[in-house]
């Protein structure tokens, strides 16, 4: 977690000390240790998760619950590939968070750029529909949307998770405020003057400018699919096509709860994530951030 | 990007063709590029959530299929439902109990990340990590923490010398358990979105007051919390939408009994779309489910709606 801190701006030392003088809304050491004291609350589920999956069980009985890992981790993590199949989940979840952020990142550059830099009939009408959407609660429509999957005989099938998931409100929302920043406008009109039809010029020009964001776009949709729970326990088979998130359910039901297995199998499938957060964790604050404030 | 700048020589004819389907890719193709949106929207989202209605007006089994219009059937049956009521109780309780203390502690974390801090992407790194942890992998972690016999949460009651709490079997401790698990997943996020809102409020407002001998308490509420209310009255209406469809917490909080979805050997922490969970999916009646549906929609508006005339009144005053 060193990698995510901020080295202290140690360039103009003497802007620093003037800038906190003048303010009065400095931190002082009882900010800095309630900050701590959040953080290890933040932190600690995980890292207890991380002690728990490397401990035999019967350790756990104890009178004083275990704080430091024990040297059992990877025989659970066996065990868990053993009781459900780990592997053939995280295959699956790959593919569906992987096709998932890609067609977000695709569909949703088009449209936000169609909404940013396009000009056409009802634009900003359409545009206040798709943000209304996102207060929808959709999940409320579970039983028809099942019904609709079994019509279509993709119950059990990664595409009854996929397709409904391939652009959101969200993406639309995102990659347009990415478009309204980052693609010029006399780029736009100058590739279109010159004869480029709107998808070329949506391949050519807006996509390149928009990269960075694009790519943060792509890492929330990746990570909302990977933890996705509600939809994939109901219409995926938890033994044939299970994602990460329905084998872990599939852990948790057994007749006795085994928690070192349990943990383990949710240490693994919150590590992807993870990674990923700390590798993009100041492109993720800083998006959630933004997407606040135009919000 | 090869853009011909002078084009050769062609007959009338074929620039005209040319000149009408720039014009046609100029008018329609912004349409077909926004189009995949509403289709899949419309698909999986509005279509589903609209024959609930429709659904919820017939006898009809999840695998048989409809077995024939009933009217409003359901709807009486569901009127006269305990379980019903049990889960609309406990959906409301869960709510209330996870959100109002959350936003408040957003308020209060969002204050204290707006200080002038050093390291600030790692705090709110840190505050955001629970945000992006998968929900199932979370709650089997507060099962444990939450155990009854070796739990650490029972644990550290009883350095303090307070009596061990069976946290699964009783309605306002598991109540309270699983409310911490929601709480400890979304304030650091909507502590992120009130600070990003805080930050654009004019620091010579603060300064102003601050000369003026306020105190900091007074500052935030009478200058901060007002001048960020359209956030708040945001977060309030995410809250309300997210909070009253409490689903996965509550499912996995009692680990053996995931299969039935009871939430509790007594019900006394199944939510409504447990409930509809239940019923839908365990027990194959999708016409009552889509019933759960459709009033929870009607729950969801409506408790937005009052949400938001509270919460504006709320955040205006100071």
């Amino acid at each position: 977690m060193v990698a995510l801190d901020t080295p202290p701006p140690a360039v103009e030392p003497r802007r620093d000390l003037k800038r906190r003088k003048a303010s009065t809304n400095y931190a002082g050491p009882f900010t800095y240790a309630l900050l701590v004291v959040v953080l290890l609350a933040s932190v600690f589920p995980l890292y207890f998760s991380f002690v728990v999956a490397s401990k035999d069980n019967s350790v756990l009985g104890e009178a004083v619950p275990p704080l430091t890992p024990g040297g059992h981790l990877i025989e659970n993590i066996t065990r868990v590939f053993d009781t459900v199949d780990f592997s053939l989940a995280m295959a699956n979840s790959l593919i569906v968070a992987g096709t998932v952020a890609i067609s977000n990142v695709l569909l949703g550059t088009l449209a936000g750029f169609a909404f940013a830099r396009l000009r056409f009939r009802g634009r900003n009408s359409l545009f206040l529909v798709v943000i209304g959407t996102s207060m929808v609660p959709a999940q409320l429509g579970v039983i028809p949307l099942y019904l609709l999957m079994s019509d279509l005989d993709w119950y059990g099938t990664l595409q009854a998770v996929i397709v409904p998931a391939l652009i959101g409100a969200f993406s639309v929302f995102w990659m347009r405020q990415a478009c309204e920043e980052s693609v010029p406008h006399e780029l736009v009109e100058a590739a279109r003057v010159d004869g480029c039809s709107v998808l070329r010029t949506f391949w050519h020009v807006a996509l390149p400018a928009v990269r960075p964001q694009a790519a943060v776009m792509g890492m929330f949709a990746f990570m909302a699919a990977w933890n996705d729970f509600f939809w994939p326990l109901i219409v995926l088979d938890p033994n044939d096509s299970p994602t990460v998130q329905v084998a872990l359910s599939a852990l948790a039901s057994g007749y006795y709860t085994d928690y070192s297995l349990m943990l383990a199998g949710a240490s693994l499938a919150v590590l992807p994530v993870v990674a990923i957060f700390i590798l993009l964790s100041r492109q993720i604050v800083g998006g959630i951030m933004q997407g606040a404030l135009k919000g | 990007m090869a853009l011909e700048t002078t084009s050769p020589p062609s007959p009338v004819g074929d620039r005209d063709k040319r000149w009408l389907l720039a014009r046609l890719d100029g008018k329609y193709t912004p349409y077909l590029v926004i189009a995949p949106f509403f289709l899949v929207f419309g698909a999986f989202g509005l279509y589903p959530l609209l024959y609930t209605a429709w659904v919820s007006l017939h006898d009809w089994q999840l695998v048989d299929g409809d077995q024939g219009f009933t009217g409003l059937d359901n709807y009486a049956t569901l009127l006269g439902d305990a379980n019903f009521w049990n889960a609309l109780f406990n959906t409301l309780s869960l709510f209330v109990l996870s959100t109002v203390p959350q936003l408040l502690a957003a308020l209060g974390l969002a204050a204290v990340l707006d200080r002038g801090l050093r390291g600030r992407t790692f705090w709110r790194a840190g505050v955001l990590l629970p945000n992006v942890i998968s929900v199932a992998a979370v709650a089997l972690v507060f099962a444990q923490l939450y155990g009854r016999d070796f739990g650490i949460v029972n644990h550290l009651l009883g350095l303090v010398g307070i009596d061990p709490v069976d946290w699964r079997a009783e309605t306002w401790a598991s109540h309270l358990a699983i409310s911490s698990i929601v709480m400890w997943r979304w304030t650091g996020y909507n502590a992120l979105i009130y600070l990003a809102a805080m930050q654009s409020v004019p620091r010579d407002m603060y300064e102003a007051s601050m000369i003026d001998g306020a105190s900091r308490w007074r500052t935030f509420w009478a200058i901060t919390v007002p001048s960020i209310r359209p956030t708040i009255l945001f977060t309030v209406i995410t809250s309300t939408i997210g909070g009253l469809q409490l689903f996965v917490e509550p499912q996995l909080f009692d680990p053996g009994g995931t299969a039935t979805g009871t939430g509790g050997s007594d019900r006394q922490f199944q939510t409504l779309v447990m409930y509809l969970y239940e019923k839908g999916f365990r027990l194959f009646d999708a016409g009552y489910a889509a019933t759960i549906a459709w009033v929870l929609f009607l729950v969801v508006l409506v408790v937005a709606g009052i949400n938001f005339s509270v919460a504006r009144r709320i955040a205006s005053k100071g």
